[in-house]
């Protein structure tokens, strides 16, 4: 699978949301959080966006106070990865207007029906910001 | 209420708790307000409250208490494996908020190893498939599916997922994306299902709808990255056509990375993907997608030189943008994709690599690391060694280390196959030691003891490094150093034969700084001291035996050179030879020197009564106070040091009259017996040297030790550490007991303190100002960036082409032991999984099924018999990861009997026939080239599968009309 996991982390290095497209223990979750956010937090915006961790590749980018990394298999193509980053932040954005922490915090579900209509098995299936927000759309309106 | 709840104290009755539950909002404000430190019993609380929420009737009640439950275990990392049940009875709620609750929280939680009531889902897993309900549940459903499914579920509800994925369905699905990735999780936890979805999943990739197109291509990227590509070539022509007519960019990537995969198996194919590629890359604007058609010719078409043309020209503008650390960073990675063969591209990069080395960013400094070690060959390591050595010295601790780290490992490759100038290399370890970063101490020492075995000819060398290394006292300090030092002090004792002067040497071991190393490595300490001791006085005897000699007479001489061992003449003449030159080396000597140290010696013939007098009580003084040490190592090698001096001492004659000592000759003997003890060389030791011990008949080693407990809780002394180079073997049993009570001459310290003053600092504070010494070489002041960066480029003069470098000297002889000695870190061959074997054989099935079935013999494979067909293979498919283990034991069964095998080597032509003898010839490979034994043993296990699987069509055949 292209995608490992997809995790959403402030400033301060609290998760806000985690989604895993292989098994890990809570154990070894915690640990790999834990890992990741004191490599990423650190670096500077004049570093890459890249970072190695075991086995996957972290490819993370900074929006206001949230962190968006997303892990993968070595041989992803980091750019696309990028852009996925992007994708994603401008679908919340659209939906929630000017998305920030608190948007996800409170709104955890819906974060995660949007990653589940354009990530399935770690596969991007969906690019589309409007297909993607559709089902939630349909959702909010019947509830 | 929700403020009242959390700060309430006593637990709530259970209706209280449902009548006035928490929501989830107000839990997360709970956990927001909370003061710091309070989060565990925060969540203890909410984790008691939702146990018991969980458990209501109320569906309300209990989508509620999921819901917090999920959202704690996500970010808060608490457990939610004893809540999967209450997820399922929630999963076939009519309330789609209910339901939309207990999917995700099921998909979050669930695995196959842990969850064992996951079986109990597939019923409602069908029903929510099933077109007939909506297709948001089937979404969830699918969702659930893609990360949770076992393969049970997998293949139960494969016939479910049919309907979403196939293409005969009107409408198709608009699942069909999820269906096809969730088809892709089936497929590989569930090779039985290939049958079913395979084909399915191929007609995705003709289907009008781009986001069915891309989920399939995603799906297949995924497949042929793991596990056999071969299986997916007869797919080649369909991915190659959408790859001309496909727009979208997140596609083509996809296309590529499947391409890649197949490129190497299939040269035609390689051939007709340089037109579409090097297209690809001229109209691009999107760098995702030139970097992808970059890194698909550097590793799928290396052999096709217009591309690689092309797309080095790319990496150039990767590595040229400035203000994109992305960019830089991925056009280094790619030029190190790039084999020894296009060392061209990274010359032609030259200048931006090394530049990269002084970049802002970690990361992108360690790949221009990595690119710049992958292109050191045995004729540039010289310079670039150097480059790096120094450059360590300006850079951080960490990235220094990384460097160091770096250089040791390529120039240790492989028992040092790439250093040709030993003297060099020696010399260059001796700078890494003094780098005040450097931390790899133990590496460096294991090289320095290790050359010293090894090479012969770099021996001197080691010797005055080591010398170098012992004489400062500014390195004593630095824990890190310890290692290293006392890899120079077992050097400088073991080969003192070469050292220029032995006096020095035994002052430089014996200062008083030493008593800031730890015990193990004083004990090597002392141990070289007593090396060398023995050393001078052999020397001096034989000399006074040669002089004596020749003052009787020509007509003798060649009877007592006889006499003499070879080893000390030589060693003697090489000390004559010194004396001369060593006037001029000590002047040179002096200047890095804190002082002269050893005006009583120097500028002498170190080989005098008086400087051996001289000797004895420095040695004497230095040493004495360590007879009583704590650490038995130390008390050991002093109490022979000392023991030996006591039995010289009790020989007056030598003092006084040259010519009585040689006829009271027990002096002579007495040391050279103790000569002898140490003249025998040491050698490496093969790491299975142990296992070619035969056990000895009537030798039962796996017998029950149980009896022998008791002994052992009686004994608590704790095992001795043992050194790392064992010097047990050179102790003197005799000298031991000669170890009188030792005379403690404080006018001889008196002496020694006066002499020597710089070297003694107050006794009391020896132990606590371990720094005040200055540092051996002072980290650069922090310069600017751009200062390092211009120093490094004044560097790229240097090529990093292997270019053709005519040795000024052979390189000498490294003794080699046998079998995989130096490459035992070669990782082991990855062995594919039997899943993975068995995938790709269904694969194989099905595509080539499907294309040979109107001509080929294959016709008896029809659709009924597809069942027992995959049963087949999945037979085949264990009896293949059974041969695989009897490989492997064989392996091993092998490694056990080295001395077995070292018999056969000679015996190269008849390894044919039995696997022992097939492991052997693997052995061998493995001992000349890892990469090419890997080759070899990766071939041969694929041959050996196909032979088992001659069920499965032979290697396919891809239709010309690709071409």
């Amino acid at each position: 699978m292209g995608i490992r996991f997809i995790l959403l982390v402030n400033k301060q290095g609290q998760t806000r949301l985690a989604q895993y497209y292989e098994y890990l223990t809570l154990e070894e979750r915690r640990a790999l959080e834990g890992e990741i956010v004191r490599k990423c937090l650190a670096r500077t915006e004049q570093q890459c966006s890249f970072v190695e961790h075991r086995n996957y590749k972290i490819v993370y980018r900074r929006y206001a106070s949230l962190f968006f990394l997303v892990g993968v298999d070595n041989d992803e193509n980091e750019l696309a990865i990028l852009e996925f980053i992007h994708l994603l932040v401008e679908t919340m954005d659209r939906h929630f207007g000017n998305v920030c922490e608190l948007d996800i915090m409170f709104h955890l579900e819906k974060a995660h029906f949007m990653l589940e209509e354009m990530v399935v098995n770690g596969c991007i299936v969906e690019t589309s910001k409007t297909n993607i927000l559709a089902p939630i759309q349909l959702m909010d309106r019947a509830s | 209420m929700a403020g009242g709840s959390s700060s309430s104290t006593a637990p709530a009755p259970s209706l209280v708790d449902s009548l006035f539950q928490r929501s989830l909002d107000d839990l997360i404000k709970s956990l927001r307000s909370q003061p710091a430190g309070a989060e565990p019993t925060l969540l203890s609380r909410a984790l008691a409250e939702i146990r018991r929420e969980i458990r209501s009737s109320d569906p309300d009640t209990k989508a509620i208490a999921l819901q917090k439950l999920t959202y704690l275990s996500s970010l808060h990392g608490l457990d939610a494996s004893w809540a999967a049940f209450h997820a399922l009875e929630l999963l076939p709620s009519p309330s789609p908020l209910h339901k939309r609750l207990a999917y995700l929280a099921a998909s979050l939680s669930f695995h196959p190893s842990t969850t064992d009531v996951l079986p109990l889902s597939t019923h409602q897993l069908r029903k929510d498939l099933s077109p007939s309900s909506p297709p948001p549940f089937s979404s969830l459903a699918l969702h659930l599916l893609s990360l949770s499914a076992s393969p049970d579920l997998a293949r139960h509800l494969a016939p479910d997922l049919l309907p979403l994925l196939s293409s005969r369905s009107s409408p198709p699905s608009p699942l069909r994306p999820k269906a096809a990735a969730a088809a892709l999780r089936a497929l590989s936890v569930c090779p039985d299902v290939v049958p079913h979805l395979f084909k399915p999943l191929v007609d995705c990739l003709s289907s009008p709808d781009p986001r069915v197109v891309s989920a399939a291509v995603g799906a297949f990227a995924e497949l042929a990255s793991s596990g056999d590509p071969s299986s997916y070539l007869p797919l080649a022509p369909e991915f190659y056509r959408l790859l001309a007519d496909s727009r979208s960019n997140w596609i083509l990537i996809k296309l590529l990375k499947i391409f890649a995969r197949l490129a190497p198996l299939e040269p035609r194919l390689a051939a007709r993907l340089v037109d579409p590629l090097c297209d690809l890359l001229r109209r691009s604007s999107a760098q995702s997608l030139v970097f992808e058609c970059v890194r698909t010719v550097f590793s799928g078409l290396p052999d096709h030189d217009g591309a690689v043309r092309l797309a080095v020209d790319k990496v150039k503008d990767f590595l040229a943008s400035a203000d994109d650390p992305n960019l830089r960073y991925l056009g280094l990675r790619a030029l190190s994709m790039l084999g020894p063969r296009h060392s061209w591209a990274v010359e032609e990069s030259r200048e931006a690599v090394i530049r990269s080395l002084a970049d802002p960013d970690p990361n992108i400094r360690r790949e221009a690391l990595r690119l710049i070690m992958g292109m050191v060959f045995d004729s540039n390591v010289f310079e670039i060694s150097i480059l790096l050595v120094n450059y360590a010295l300006k850079s951080d601790p960490i990235f220094a280390n990384e460097i160091l780290d770096a250089v040791l490992t390529t120039c240790g490759r492989n028992v040092y196959e790439l250093i040709v100038d030993f003297d060099w290399y020696v010399s260059l370890l001796g700078e890494m030691a003094r780098n005040p970063h450097c931390t790899r101490g133990e590496e460096i020492e294991r090289q320095l003891v290790d050359i010293g075995l090894r090479v012969r000819d770099a021996r001197p060398e080691l010797v005055r490094v080591a010398r170098d290394l012992l004489i400062d006292p500014a390195l004593l300090g630095n824990p890190f150093l310890c290692r290293i030092l006392s890899a120079a002090a077992w050097v400088s004792g073991e080969y003192v034969e070469f050292s220029r002067n032995p006096l020095e040497l035994v002052e430089a071991l014996l200062q008083p700084r030493t008593s800031l190393l730890p015990p193990l490595v004083r004990a090597v300490y002392i141990q070289a001291v007593f090396k060398v001791l023995v050393f001078c006085f052999n020397t001096y005897i034989d000399r006074l035996e040669i002089s004596r000699l020749s003052s009787l007479g020509n007509s003798t001489t060649g009877g007592a050179s006889s006499i003499i061992e070879s080893k000390s003449t030589a060693a003697a003449s090489c000390i004559a030879d010194g004396t001369t030159g060593i006037e001029s080396n000590d002047g040179i000597a002096i200047g890095d020197k804190p002082a002269s140290l050893f005006s009583s010696i120097e500028n002498k013939d170190p080989f005098t009564c008086e400087s051996l007098t001289n000797m004895l009580i420095l040695i004497e003084t230095a040493v004495d106070p360590l007879a009583e040490n704590d650490e038995v190592e130390v008390q050991e090698r002093t109490r022979n040091v000392l023991g030996l001096i006591h039995m010289l001492r009790e020989i007056p004659t030598w003092k006084t009259e040259e010519q009585g000592f040689i006829k009271d000759n027990r002096i002579g003997e007495i040391v050279n017996l103790l000569q002898s003890m140490f003249s025998e060389e040491l050698g490496p030791v093969s790491v299975n040297a142990q296992k070619r011990v035969p056990v000895p008949e009537g030798l039962v080693l796996e017998e029950n030790l149980a009896n022998l407990a008791w002994t052992l809780a009686e004994d608590d002394t704790a095992p001795f550490m043992s050194i790392s180079f064992s010097l047990r073997s050179h102790q003197h049993g005799e000298t031991k007991d000669n170890a009188a009570s030792s005379v403690q001459s404080t006018s001889l310290l008196a002496e020694h303190r006066k002499r020597h003053g710089l070297y003694y600092l107050p006794a009391e504070k020896d132990g606590t100002e371990s720094n005040d010494y200055p540092r051996a070489n002072d980290p650069l002041l922090p310069a600017s960036q751009g200062d390092v960066s211009e120093d490094l480029v004044k560097l790229t003069d240097q090529s990093l082409i292997p270019r053709k470098v005519k040795h000024t000297k052979p390189r000498p002889v490294v003794i080699k032991l046998d079998e995989g000695d130096g490459v035992s870190t070669s990782p082991s061959t990855t062995v594919k999984e039997s899943k993975d074997d068995l995938l790709s054989g269904a694969i194989h099935d099905v595509l080539l099924g499907k294309e040979r079935k109107p001509s080929s013999s294959q016709k008896k494979y029809s659709d009924k018999s597809s069942r027992r067909r995959v049963k087949d293979v999945s037979d085949n498919g264990e009896s293949v990861s059974l041969s695989k283990e009897k490989l492997d034991l064989g392996d091993r069964e092998h490694r056990s009997s080295g001395s077995r095998r070292s018999k056969h080597r000679s015996h190269g032509k008849e390894r044919h026939t039995s696997p022992q003898k097939n492991d052997e010839k693997e052995e061998k490979n493995h001992r000349n080239s890892t990469r090419s034994s890997h080759h070899h043993e990766r071939h041969k296990h694929r041959q050996r599968g196909e032979a088992l699987l001659d069920v499965a069509p032979q290697a396919p055949v891809i239709q010309d009309f690709l071409l």
